[in-house]
């Protein structure tokens, strides 16, 4: 039963309120414009909101090395899809209506 | 997923005088199966991470070339909707978490408790998109004019999201997107129901105990999952730019 770790109910609603004032954040960086800042606070919101849900409601903290490797894995392969179409897409004439190719 | 509700039938296992024994027998201890099976899960997690991937990718693409269409048809989109729905579905996650929770200290009846709350809260959030939905699509039937059809195709209304030329079929991509991402999440969250009953049921007649509650904890990191990826859709699709 090593590695099978309870968590108190506490972490739990700790972790709740914090994913909702995190969302209010993120709603309230909406109202103003900060240009593409934006769009950076958008994204490290969410990204920290869903840190906050692997680490804690689904227990990563407290899991074995393997679910480590595995979360890393899956998110390092979408970067490696993201990086890779993006190279693709940013060093062409796209979009194609802009550059009055079409 | 096969694991999800998976029941041993270990009726040869020594000592279970035919009780049905959480442990299967090619496992050799219950701490093995539960990592066994967690990781099982993750990875099937991991597969889906990709299987969305594709469409956060398409999104990137679109979005960094046609910025104005995209933020157009944010704007149409209700944040407060969009804000309402991530409350909801957040406070599906922590039901869900205090739901493994309970399992892990066994309290049968809160285990049934907070499932069903997850369930409701569940139930509500697939309710507001039923609305959104509705708002879009129910224009685009009939004939004469399709004020508002918000649906991509030939009766798509580009007057209502105020634009026009080019913007006003860019904007038709963003609404593809925003089916199409919503749309798989909430099926998600559809098939996601049915596996929570399931579990309640099996809570109620008392098939888990601190030491085996594997699928309870298993389908939370399935609603958990679908959680994080609302998490992204919602700054994505409903706060683009400045409101």
């Amino acid at each position: 039963m090593s590695s099978h770790h309870v968590v108190s109910w506490k972490v739990y609603i700790g972790v709740f309120l914090a994913l909702c004032v995190l969302t209010v954040i993120t709603v309230w960086v909406t109202g103003h414009d900060f240009g593409p800042f934006n769009l950076v606070v958008a994204l490290g919101v969410a990204i920290t909101k869903a840190t906050l849900v692997v680490l804690y409601f689904m227990h990563a903290r407290y899991s074995p090395k393997l679910t480590g490797i595995v979360i890393a894995s899956s998110i390092a392969f979408f970067t490696i899809l993201l990086f890779l179409l993006l190279t693709d897409y940013l060093s062409r004439p796209w979009p194609l209506v802009s550059e009055g190719l079409l | 997923m096969a694991e999800l509700g998976a029941q041993a039938h270990g009726t040869h296992h020594p000592g279970s005088a035919g009780a049905r024994d959480p442990l299967q027998h090619h496992f050799t201890s219950l701490e093995q199966q539960r990592e066994a099976s967690s990781l099982g899960m993750w990875v099937f997690i991991a597969q889906e991470v990709l299987f969305f991937g594709g469409l956060f990718a398409t999104y990137t693409v679109y979005r960094s070339s046609y910025p104005d269409a995209f933020s157009a048809g944010s704007h149409h989109l209700s944040w407060r909707v969009g804000f309402f729905n991530t409350l909801v579905l957040i406070g599906s996650s922590l039901t869900m978490a205090l739901g493994v929770y309970s399992a892990a200290i066994g309290k049968k009846g809160r285990v049934v408790g907070f499932i069903l709350a997850t369930i409701l809260l569940g139930s509500l959030f697939l309710g507001v998109k039923y609305v959104e939905y509705g708002e879009k699509i129910r224009p685009c039937f009939g004939d004469g004019l399709h004020t508002g059809c918000l649906v991509p195709g030939a009766r798509f209304d580009a007057s209502a999201v105020h634009l026009e030329g080019p913007a006003a079929g860019h904007v038709q991509i963003f609404f593809s997107l925003y089916f199409a991402m919503t749309g798989l999440h909430a099926l998600h969250m559809i098939i996601g129901v049915p596996i929570l009953l399931w579990i309640a049921r099996a809570a109620w007649q008392g098939r888990y105990s601190p030491e085996y509650h594997t699928p309870v904890e298993l389908v939370g990191l399935y609603w958990h999952f679908v959680d994080i990826v609302w998490i992204f859709l919602f700054p994505l699709l409903y706060l683009i730019g400045s409101h």
